[in-house]
């Protein structure tokens, strides 16, 4: 193993779609010495590996930011920033344009102006998105890209970051890296619950396998405050493939119907989370399965479609050619996902003030990672991006950071050490990976049990991720990549005891499916019009309810 | 889901490797790559849009309902063209313009 010191002004954790903008904007208004340490390589990793069909997230014509915040308010039914919604809602047509620039082909009409999907949405052609922001980034004067470096832990002191530690995967490198500001941009967590496909097909999910939680996981170490991990999220995906259904919904006008024929969506509402709800009842009445109707769309539209997923989901397009049968001659079958957690969709993640700053003084966080500011997608993360990535510039010129204790080094070499050496374990990372799935599938409200659970199963829950955790203390690995396995196993565990803490503490069901407590089915806007926070003390996840901002509130500090 | 690499057509040059989101692929000591880890394949494609000769191919696993067929990209005129191989020997090939937006 060697050792590199590096140090740097500003280190970005994960060159995804967040961490790629905020370098640009980094880059851009400032002459710091910028680091990206990125665990695949930035050309496509994180969420754009396989291209994305639209934007999401875009202030249309005749609509204000305010309409944004107030549909994504709606959909998490109150448990948002106000904050945290404006500001990124004032900068989604901004980063959009900026897309354009870089070279994405977004749809106009005659009259040159992009042409809508629905209220909020925008047409693309996604499938080189990636591609085209690490280019960008890439040409950059002052950025570094260390691609295939994973970081596993932060260093701080009395709260302030000084910098991070991290693993080459490929070349047995171990990276002690000061910075004087850190921004976290590594996504959110997938592998928690037992997936749809849980053998040969195992990693064919909503969201990338390869994100693991270490943003997270790091975070709650550190003791940093985090926000709603009980708000999972669940997607609605097309069955077996995993691939979206919004392209079909909201795109084709596909409406949901059960096995009889009937279009069920009016009866539990349109929320993100009832969609969800809606699929899982109706199955459980014994009217499933669920499709989303195409039997007769027009050949158009069919091969329209067969295009579009072939830009972000192909798989849904070889199954479709497979089964030798038309889109418009057989429904698509849909199913629910196993639950994520994610601050893209849902508001898990580091909470953060208005400027993206978490509570450890120096780390900012941005894209999935960030709580309390859901329905970011794309273009979201991208002004996320931009908004850490400005705080933290004006943090670097005021603020430098301390250093990295020797002592603090030789703990982390030692414990590489264990990992790589002395007597091959009972366990593999990856037979401890699917114990934790399995406990959280059966207690913590997997799929298994229709997304519910009850206290007395969210203890034992509990009880087996600890299990679990020792076992994995005790790992060994072969080389540097089984290395990263044990690392990503030990982030999955941290962020599994975060979800099952905040499950247990939101003693109510405000989304159904998303958290389904069977102890507290109703709603109690009495006691839990709050936040659910948390912070790790002692190695216990101490809850802190918080309340909601104001109603418009454009500005939000840490207090105690 | 997983990709399958054709070791006669691998010309070794490591661009699958670099890609891939996932570093699932490895190259081997005559720098012909090959997949490691194929169940932890997330199917997003990279590799098989970046081998400059076909040699990357993508199916579905049987766990998912895959039939068998396998899937490469080749670059013609300017399109991405996505060719679909079945078991039955029958080829499907879906030009796609990446100057034009998706419909939906």
């Amino acid at each position: 193993m060697k050792v590199e010191r590096i140090k740097t002004e500003l280190l970005i954790i994960g060159g995804g779609t967040a961490g790629c903008y905020a370098a640009l904007t980094a880059s851009e208004n400032s002459d710091v010495k910028i680091l990206i340490c990125e665990k695949a390589h930035i050309k496509r990793s994180g969420c754009l590996a396989a291209g994305v069909n639209a934007l999401n997230a875009y202030i249309t014509e005749g609509r204000t930011p305010q309409d944004y915040v107030d549909y994504a308010k709606k959909d998490a039914d109150g448990i948002v920033r106000d904050d945290l919604l404006y500001t990124m809602s004032e900068r989604l047509n901004k980063v959009t344009e900026r897309l354009e620039q870089l070279g994405l082909v977004i749809l106009k009409d005659e009259n040159g102006k992009y042409v809508a999907r629905g209220n909020r949405n925008i047409k693309i052609n996604g499938e080189n998105i990636k591609p085209l922001l690490a280019s960008a980034v890439q040409k950059l004067p002052n950025v570094t890209i260390f691609n295939r470096v994973n970081i596993i832990d932060y260093s701080v002191s009395d709260n302030r970051i000084n910098g991070a530690f991290g693993i080459g995967i490929e070349n047995d490198t171990f990276y002690v890296i000061e910075a004087d500001a850190v921004i976290i941009a590594t996504g959110g967590a997938a592998g928690l619950y037992k997936p749809n496909n849980p053998g040969f097909s195992r990693h064919k999910m909503w969201y990338p396998p390869f994100n693991t939680g270490a943003g997270y996981a790091m975070g709650i170490r550190h003791g940093a405050e985090m926000t709603t991990f009980e708000m999972r999220f669940i997607a609605l995906r097309c069955k077996d493939t995993i691939a979206p259904t919004g392209t079909l919904a909201q795109g084709a006008g596909a409406k949901q119907i059960n096995s009889l024929g009937e279009v069920y969506e009016t009866k539990y509402g349109l929320t993100t989370s009832e969609r969800v709800y809606g699929t899982v009842s109706e199955n459980l009445e014994g009217r499933g399965p669920c499709y989303l109707r195409t039997e007769g769309i027009s050949p158009e539209t069919e091969e329209s479609l067969i295009k579009a997923y072939l830009n972000m989901a192909p798989s849904q397009t070889i199954k479709w050619i497979e089964s030798g049968k038309k889109i418009s001659e057989q429904n698509v079958e849909i199913e629910g996902t196993e639950p994520y957690i994610v601050g893209g969709h849902t508001a898990s993640g580091y909470w953060v003030d208005t400027n993206r700053a978490t509570t450890i003084n120096g780390l900012f966080a941005a894209g999935d990672v960030a709580g309390g500011c859901p329905q970011k997608y794309v273009t979201g993360a991208l002004a996320e991006g931009e908004i850490a990535a400005l705080s933290a510039v004006k943090f670097i010129k005021e603020n430098k950071a301390a250093g990295i204790e020797e002592n603090e080094v030789n703990a982390h070499i030692s414990e590489i050490e264990r990992f790589m050496n002395g007597d091959k374990a009972q366990f593999t990372a990856e037979q401890l990976e699917e114990a934790m799935q399995t406990a959280m599938d059966s207690y913590a409200g997997g799929i298994k049990t229709n997304y519910r659970f009850n206290e007395k199963q969210l203890d034992i829950a509990d009880m087996k991720i600890r299990q679990i955790e020792k076992l994995a203390c005790g790992l060994r690995a072969g080389d540097f990549q089984e290395l990263m396995y044990i690392y990503e196993l030990l982030e999955r565990l941290t962020v599994c005891r975060s979800v099952i803490a905040h499950l247990r503490a939101r003693k109510e069901t405000r989304w159904h499916s998303f958290a389904e407590n069977l102890d507290y089915p109703e709603k109690d806007n009495g006691n839990f019009r709050k936040y659910v926070n948390s912070v790790m003390e002692n190695g216990e996840i101490k809850i802190i309810l918080r309340e909601l901002t104001e109603e418009g509130q454009k500005v939000y500090e840490h207090c105690n | 889901m997983s990709i399958a690499i054709d070791r006669d057509k691998c010309v070794g040059c490591g661009r699958c490797h670099d890609v891939c989101p996932g570093t699932l692929i490895k190259l081997g000591e005559d720098k012909k790559a090959y997949i490691k880890y194929p169940k932890d394949c997330w199917g997003c494609t990279s590799c098989v849009k970046e081998c400059p000769v076909h040699a990357v191919r993508l199916y579905l696993g049987a766990d998912m309902g895959g039939l068998g067929s396998m899937v490469h990209t080749e670059k013609k005129d300017g399109l991405l063209c996505w060719i679909i191989d079945s078991p039955d020997g029958t080829v499907s090939e879906i030009k796609i313009d990446p100057k034009e937006s998706n419909k939906y």
